[in-house]
């Protein structure tokens, strides 16, 4: 069990190296959705005796519906209404992103080995994980021209903040996550419907065209 | 307790349902006065904890609560004048957007639960954008896609944040909650690393809210493109909720006797907001722009208040009031100035008393009491922060605050001074024929302009003791 475990938090961390290095939209898209499904596992696989099991539920099923199906789906209709389907010139390469953010999962990795966790018991690659992912999101929140990829970073963002989340199950009220989910859910749909405005006012989903505030 | 969130909720869904685009700032102005009422009876009488104790009334939070009331009855009066000449926008989107965030930052004030907290300040974001999109062009749409992203990002670190607070809670002993009361008295055991990380973050995250530099961003397109009446309720409003937000986080680490660390970095962001903003504020060609960065500078004055600590901190509760207050008057007057003259680059604007003869001197007025002229209010708090700051012996971030207030004085001076002075352009008079003053558009900046004066002249008892209860909750007097 704890093999498959390790199994699931390596390979969110991969999918956030592939986000960084992928310059098609839409192969980012299926990434963080793929990503949603490994989040929707790890609420299972972690439970200990003390997790109820309607809140395990709760989260798994949550989980899977918002970030592995709903907004992936939202993500690409928008993505398809719209002729831009490649990050061409980020503000960043991406190899250097790429280097960026794995230079950062190590960092993380090294971090946490170095603080002990108030609570025992926990999974000695969930902070690292979660710390990681919330790095690589930061960087593609930062380095991406393209509203979609904006948002991609934001969703890898959210997620590394959900993995950290876990660590609260046995002990905090579900309200919480609950808002968590929900935050993701109105965040991104209120973010989709500014998109279509710009889309429409701009013809195209790039940022850099929202450029004329400045000093 | 309850109807403080309630009623401005309950209002919005009619406001959103009601048919009749004529008669929808009414209900703005319906709820403003039901909540300016609720205020003033819990001002009176303080009911008991609501929901678990996760919704109480204490010294701080009641002050942010009659900040915000008041602010916000003020703007729904001005909003009757200004919606009546913006026919041509959909008023239903902006009348229930104010609510619901009047709704929001009521549970910001009251939350005793940073979980709690944390949902209500999201909810604040998410109310306004849409808000910022109000002029529907392309720079208002900028501007809303700016602020979204930005403090969307703000508001997720402040979750990551939230989350590593519960974790440090979590240790043997701990209380594993994340209830004020709870984690105040349980301070001693909270997981001291964890906390700074959690600080960290918490700080990046409400900071980002609060428009603090280097997050600040955000701050000068979303104030830019608003309109001046949503200008006024964000700077005066949601930056001081998400300023009770910060105090909630310093409180919990001075309980767990983290106060020096926290209180540093407070002291550091504060600083260089104030220097950002003097940097931007020299020669700024855009006055709602620059009513931003002057914005970021007050912020900035806010935490370096409670960053030094002890006196300085009574003095930063009494700036939050009066900023608020005084934001207000210069928002909505810039709002009409913005309207008469059809542009807020200072190049078109001139000779704004003659064109607008309350407005222009209002706005005058407001830019001498916000920098800190004597005998307005915000005089005698910057001046308690400066004397705070003295008294603590911390000499060099008095002379840079000292340093900083003065550039901006003179930086914010020159360009309020060519607006409001001098003869009008040649045809403003005709645009001012139909957007010029009106009771409705110019009394309610007069008011509170004339609030800030009185304040400044006299302190009513009950609020010196509010100030003075909220303060003792930060510095455990």
């Amino acid at each position: 069990m704890t093999g498959w475990t390790d199994l699931l938090f390596i390979l969110v961390l991969v999918l956030d190296l592939f986000v960084l290095a992928s310059s098609r939209l839409r192969a980012g898209i299926r990434a963080v959705a793929a990503q949603g499904v490994l989040l929707s596992l790890l609420p299972v696989v972690l439970s200990g005796d003390a997790t109820e099991t309607r809140h395990v539920a709760i989260l798994a099923v949550g989980a899977l519906v918002v970030k592995a199906v709903g907004i992936p789906w939202l993500l690409a209709r928008a993505t398809r209404e719209s002729t831009v389907s490649r990050e061409v010139t980020p503000l960043l390469g991406f190899l250097p992103s790429l280097v960026l953010g794995a230079a950062g999962i190590a960092a993380a990795i090294w971090f946490a080995a170095d603080l002990p966790l108030p609570v025992p018991g926990m999974h000695p690659l969930l902070v690292p994980t979660s710390i990681g992912t919330v790095w690589c999101g930061l960087l593609l929140i930062v380095t991406r021209r393209k509203a979609v990829g904006q948002v991609l970073g934001f969703l890898v963002l959210e997620n590394g903040v959900f993995v950290l989340g876990l660590l609260l199950s046995d002990f905090m009220p579900s309200m919480v996550e609950v808002g968590v989910l929900l935050d993701l859910l109105a965040a991104v749909f209120v973010m989709g419907l500014v998109m279509f405005d710009i889309q429409r006012a701009f013809s195209s989903l790039d940022t850099e065209k929202l450029a004329s505030l400045k000093d | 307790m309850l109807l403080l969130v309630a009623t401005p909720l309950l209002l919005a869904a009619l406001a959103f349902a009601l048919p009749w685009p004529r008669h929808r700032p009414l209900v703005l102005l319906a709820g403003a006065l039901a909540h300016a009422g609720t205020v003033a009876w819990i001002w009176g009488a303080p009911p008991a904890p609501a929901l678990g104790g996760w919704l109480a009334v204490d010294a701080a939070g009641l002050l942010v609560l009659a900040l915000v009331s008041a602010l916000f009855l003020v703007c729904a009066a001005y909003a009757q004048g200004y919606l009546a000449r913006r026919r041509d926008r959909d008023s239903r989107g902006f009348v229930g957007g104010l609510l619901v965030l009047l709704g929001a930052v009521s549970v910001v004030a009251l939350s005793q639960h940073l979980g709690l907290l944390w949902v209500a300040i999201e909810l604040t974001t998410l109310s306004t954008a849409p808000l910022i999109y109000f002029n529907q062009n392309e720079r208002a749409l900028e501007a809303a896609w700016k602020y979204l992203v930005t403090c969307s990002v703000g508001i997720a670190l402040a979750l990551l944040g939230t989350f590593l607070l519960a974790l440090a809670s979590a240790g043997p002993g701990g209380p594993r909650s994340l209830l004020l009361a709870d984690l105040l008295a349980g301070g001693a055991t909270l997981d001291r690393p964890w906390l700074r990380f959690a600080f960290v973050f918490l700080l990046a995250g409400y900071g980002t809210k609060l428009g603090l530099a280097p997050f600040h961003a955000w701050k000068p397109d979303a104030y830019g493109e608003a309109p001046g009446l949503l200008g006024a309720l964000l700077s005066g409003g949601v930056t001081s909720v998400a300023f009770l937000a910060l105090l909630r986080v310093l409180q919990v680490c001075r309980a767990a006797g983290e106060g020096p660390f926290a209180r540093q970095a407070l002291v550091g962001l504060g600083l260089l907001s104030i220097g950002f903003a003097a940097v931007f504020l020299v020669r700024q060609r855009d006055v709602k722009r620059m009513l931003a960065y002057s914005s970021v500078e007050h912020m900035g004055i806010l935490v370096l208040g409670v960053g030094i600590g002890g006196a300085a901190t009574t003095g930063a509760f009494l700036h939050l009031v009066y900023n608020g207050l005084t934001k207000g008057a210069l928002f909505l007057t810039a709002g009409n100035i913005h309207r008469a003259f059809g542009s807020k680059q200072v190049e078109h604007l001139r000779g704004a008393a003659r064109v607008l003869p309350v407005s222009g001197p209002v706005f005058l007025a407001s830019f001498l009491a916000i920098t800190g002229s004597p005998p307005f209010a915000p005089f005698f708090s910057e001046f308690a922060i400066l004397d705070g700051a003295v008294k603590a012996g911390a000499w060099a971030p008095a002379a840079a605050y000292l340093v900083g207030l003065a550039v901006i004085f003179i930086g914010m001076g020159a360009t309020v001074l060519r607006v409001v002075q001098g003869a009008p352009p040649e045809g403003a008079g005709a645009a001012a024929a139909a957007m010029g003053d009106t009771a409705l558009t110019a009394g309610p900046p007069l008011l509170l302009l004339a609030l800030v004066l009185a304040l400044g002249l006299w302190v009513p008892g009950p609020l010196r003791a509010v100030v003075a209860a909220a303060a003792a909750l930060v510095e455990g007097g």
